[in-house]
């Protein structure tokens, strides 16, 4: 059979070959030659074949026989026995299947090849004209060629078909508007008196008890009266970086001026750039590093970005103290927290020079 | 049917249509198989199916892994549903894992925790999960890479090609989705990301994440939706496009290596029953054996020291799985671009390293075929597979496209690689911006070289033969090597691939001088480029040649003289 198949006969691969083809050639395998290398073979399959029901059994035993916590000591690593043993003996008993099999083939099984001819991918011509013929007969059947309203009007019934399709999906989740925006992902609990929590135990944070250098990570107190889904929307915008730093060794612009306690500021956790939680701060420069993509942020210069792929200045939160000394916010964020998004008016988020 | 124990020697067997219906295969038709053959044709598929040639070759072994790792998948994923609860909702954990007790967590992550610690086997089969997954996105790629540098995917394979990049993209999104799943504090970090990149897209980003999320992120629909896209939706894809991948390999047959009778109109290999039936089914069990092993050795996503999510704490060093690294490298280390336009925000600091760089990982490769038959104008079926030096430029390219991978990949872990190597994390990240693009230039270059190399000596070997190891000294003190001949087989080999004409530029008029239909057939910018594809390679000897160097050969040792190669550019003249 002829690899003729090409309906562009200029392209057809005509063979080249300066060296004609010797044609295929076997060479007689170890096991075939030598009897007793055959025979060796054939003992080699069967004992591995016989390994498999003694490590199925002892799989069962394992199972059964040793209790899940249980656990082993070995090369000064702890394993659970239970697992490890389960493992062993399923893994070696499927392997032993597949070494088996593949033993087998290749030192017992005869080991000449078989030659197909192949076929052009393409139908023979005449196999496309009578497809083409039948296809004729049956347009010519359905009408269509002579009432065209009917195939446009079926195309367009099932076309128009797919927007009730897509609207069901209309109620994924709410719809983003502007009014949705306000009350979602531009707000979040902080509000005017809303005391600044510890964020692992909710101890009230006092301004007189934080030394300049340290950082503490806080949340709302108001946070921990939610649960579920709520509370965790809303940890995802709320989260707070307190620091203090000297007050001489920062910058505070004039429009910020009363937004800190004695070199107290209070930043946004959650990177600009996709949202992580941004954790790794360098008491000396004042940089704040996130772990995820390595932005980096200068919180003693109002959280501008110094390095990396963050395009916006974190967030900063305006507190104050209440009677007793304790820290609390002035009000929510100025602006949106977190990634940026579309619709997000980023003209207001502070730049480096603004004053 | 049964067989006779005995059979009279006396009776010369296959004479009597009755004896004839004793034969073994006869027993077999007549038997279960008649009864089902009297209703599928079973018989006719057999007797082409049964005899089929297969190639050998360890390089088509990668798809296999592929194939097997999402049966795998499958096995062990239907465990996993019997325990996993796929819920958001807030639960105190009381298990046995008493480092957790009393900590608030979703549902999800206390299930996972219970397949882990209460289930018997359930901690292996997780593993065995996750470890599949990571072979199974590392064998379509290494699958897709050896397809791509022998030339697979030319005419008639290009559907098939194209199937295999929608496999690999979806293989993504699942491995992506299922690890999503438990909510434990690493997988809560990657859809925050993925929140990140959702609403990056310009226009339409926020309202894709207020309908994936059903809200705000995280909410509590992500999980279940997830769960739907992960055992069903991406799955279901999955089998259809698998199928329809093995259903086209077997109607196009298997593409072979060169070699001794292997021809463009042949398949020679192993016959499917029953050596490489007990080949691939030995090769799928070795596979599943080696992921239990290491499901039961190797641990991986321990989700009990991480901890449920918790959207104010994330680990440093924290990375995705492999597959995602190329996307994290290049989040990682694009400069801070953003536009602040008219009350918008255009975040190209994540758009473009997310979704572009995604994008161009499915569409360059989807068109790769495309534009390679545009380039060469070759309409003919490839059923030869090239060797890689053949076709210096596609190799270059592909290699130029893999380091590309490479570098975005390792810009994944820049943090890793400051501190392991103890260098500034700054410079690595700015050092990196300029590798990802000069890496694959110089990758092209030095592939190509070698490429060159190594078809030059393809030519010097069946010119003059091999190194024999023995230097000979002249009469006149001069000494040279002896050269042993190479095979026929191995001369075949290495002269049998074809080697194309570059196209030219059509004359816009035809013999008779009449202007032709349709304007130009052949631009110029195409025949250039069909130009310096064609002629990037060192043209194999001809017969002339090789008679002449076989005869010269005899004198070779007296002579002691030393061959000239040709030049590329004297070559390409040929």
């Amino acid at each position: 059979m002829s690899l003729d198949t090409s309906h562009d006969h200029s392209h057809v691969n005509a063979p080249d070959h300066p060296v004609p083809d010797p044609g295929l050639h076997e060479e007689e395998r170890y096991t075939d030659a030598d009897e007793r290398a055959g025979a060796r073979a054939y003992r080699q399959v069967v004992g591995i074949l016989a390994a498999i029901p003694v490590l199925a059994i002892a799989f069962v035993v394992a199972y059964f026989a040793i209790p899940i916590d249980a656990t082993l000591h070995i090369f000064g690593a702890t394993m659970k026995a239970n697992h490890l043993l389960l493992g062993l003996t399923l893994g070696l008993g499927v392997l032993a299947i597949g070494v088996a099999l593949i033993h087998w083939s290749r030192t017992i099984m005869g080991d000449e090849e078989v030659v197909e001819y192949r076929h052009s991918a393409a139908s023979p011509a005449d196999s496309r004209e009578e497809a083409a013929e039948k296809w004729a007969i049956g347009v010519e059947q359905s009408g269509i060629g002579r009432r065209k309203l009917l195939g446009t009007g079926l195309a367009g019934g099932v076309g128009i078909m797919l927007v009730p399709a897509v609207v069901l999906l209309a109620d994924m989740g709410p719809w983003p508007t502007a009014e949705e925006r306000k009350k979602t992902i531009e707000k979040t609990i902080w509000a005017p008196g809303v005391p600044i929590v510890n964020d692992v135990n909710q101890v009230p944070l006092r301004a007189s008890d934080i030394a300049v250098g340290q950082l503490i990570n806080a949340q709302p107190a108001t946070l921990f009266e939610l649960h579920g889904a709520e509370f965790q929307t809303e940890k995802a915008k709320s989260s707070l970086i307190v620091v203090r730093m000297e007050l001489n060794s920062i910058r505070i612009p004039t429009s910020r001026q009363d937004w800190h306690v004695d070199g107290i500021l209070a930043y946004s956790k959650i990177c600009t750039h996709v949202g992580c939680p941004i954790s790794l701060w360098e008491q000396q420069t004042h940089h704040l590093l996130c772990p995820c993509h390595q932005s980096t942020f200068d919180l003693g210069n109002s959280g501008v970005v110094v390095f990396g792929p963050a395009a916006r200045s974190l967030p900063q939160l305006p507190i104050t103290t209440d009677a007793q000394g304790y820290l609390i916010a002035r009000s929510d964020f100025t602006v949106p927290v977190g990634p940026s998004y579309f619709e997000r008016n980023s003209e207001n988020d502070f730049k480096e020079g603004d004053d | 049917m049964a067989k006779p124990t005995n059979v009279d020697p006396e009776v010369p067997q296959g004479v009597s249509p009755e004896k004839a219906d004793t034969s073994l295969a006869a027993s077999a038709a007549g038997g279960t198989v008649g009864w089902v053959d009297d209703r599928v044709p079973v018989s006719g598929f057999g007797r082409k199916a049964l005899r089929k040639a297969f190639p050998d070759h360890w390089s088509f072994l990668l798809g296999e892994v592929a194939l097997y790792s999402f049966i795998i998948l499958l096995l062990t994923g239907v465990f996993l549903t019997i325990w996993f609860k796929p819920s958001m909702a807030e639960i105190e954990y009381e298990g046995t894992y008493a480092l957790m007790r009393g900590i608030p967590m979703s549902e999800a992550f206390a299930s996972t925790l219970e397949i882990s610690f209460d289930i018997r086997g359930g901690l292996l089969i997780r593993q065995i999960h996750h470890w599949a997954a990571i072979l199974f996105v590392a064998a379509m790629i290494a699958h897709m890479l050896r397809v791509f540098f022998t030339g697979a995917f030319r005419k008639p394979r290009e559907l098939n090609w194209l199937i295999g990049v929608g496999l690999l993209q979806l293989g993504m999104i699942e491995g992506f989705a299922g690890y999503s799943l438990p909510d434990d504090l690493l997988s809560g970090t990657g859809l925050r990301f993925v929140d990140g990149l959702i609403r990056s897209i310009p226009i339409v980003g926020t309202w894709a994440e207020f309908f994936i999320f059903g809200g705000e992120f995280p909410g509590e629909l992500v999980i279940p939706r997830l769960y739907m896209v992960h055992i069903l939706l991406i799955p279901g894809l999955l089998l259809a496009l698998v199928s329809a991948h093995m259903a086209l390999l077997v109607y196009h047959k298997h593409t072979h290596f060169p070699g001794p009778g292997r021809k463009q109109t042949n398949v020679v290999g192993q016959a499917l029953f029953p050596v490489y039936a007990a080949k691939a089914g030995g090769f799928f069990f070795i596979v599943f054996g080696v992921t239990i092993l290491m499901g039961a050795l190797m641990q991986i996503n321990p989700v009990w020291l991480y901890g449920p999510y918790n959207p104010a704490q994330v680990t440093a060093g924290s990375q995705p799985d492999w597959y995602m690294g190329f996307v994290e490298g290049a989040i990682r280390i694009i400069p801070n671009w953003e536009w602040h336009l008219l009350g918008t925000t255009w975040s190209w600091n994540i758009a473009l390293p997310g979704l572009g760089l995604m994008g161009l990982f499915a569409i360059l490769p989807a068109i790769y075929p495309f534009v390679e038959a545009w380039i060469t104008g070759d309409k003919s079926e490839h059923h030869i597979l090239d060797f890689p030096r053949n076709a210096p430029n596609r190799t270059a390219f592909g290699v130029a496209a893999m380091t590309c991978y490479g570098l975005f990949w390792l810009s994944g872990g820049n943090d890793i690689l400051a501190t392991q190597f103890g260098v500034s994390l700054n410079q690595v990240t700015e050092v990196m911006r300029v590798l990802v693009f000069a890496g694959p230039v110089i990758a092209f270059i030095v592939t190509k070289r070698i490429c060159l190399s190594l078809q030059r000596r393809d030519h010097e070997r069946v010119l003059h033969g091999s190194s024999s190891g023995v230097i000979v000294r002249q009469p006149d003190g001069g000494y040279s090597e002896a050269h042993a001949p190479i095979t026929t087989e191995e001369a075949f080999t290495l002269t049998q691939h074809h080697e194309p004409a570059a196209l030219e530029v059509a004359p816009e008029t035809d013999d008779r001088g009449v202007r032709r239909r349709g304007g130009k057939q052949v631009g110029s910018l195409r025949a250039r480029l069909s130009r310096w594809f064609a002629h990037g390679r060192i043209a194999k000897p001809t017969a002339e040649e090789i008679a002449e160097a076989a005869h010269h050969g005899d004198h070779e040792l007296e002579e002691g003289d030393v061959h000239e190669l040709p030049t590329e550019e004297e070559a390409a003249t040929h």
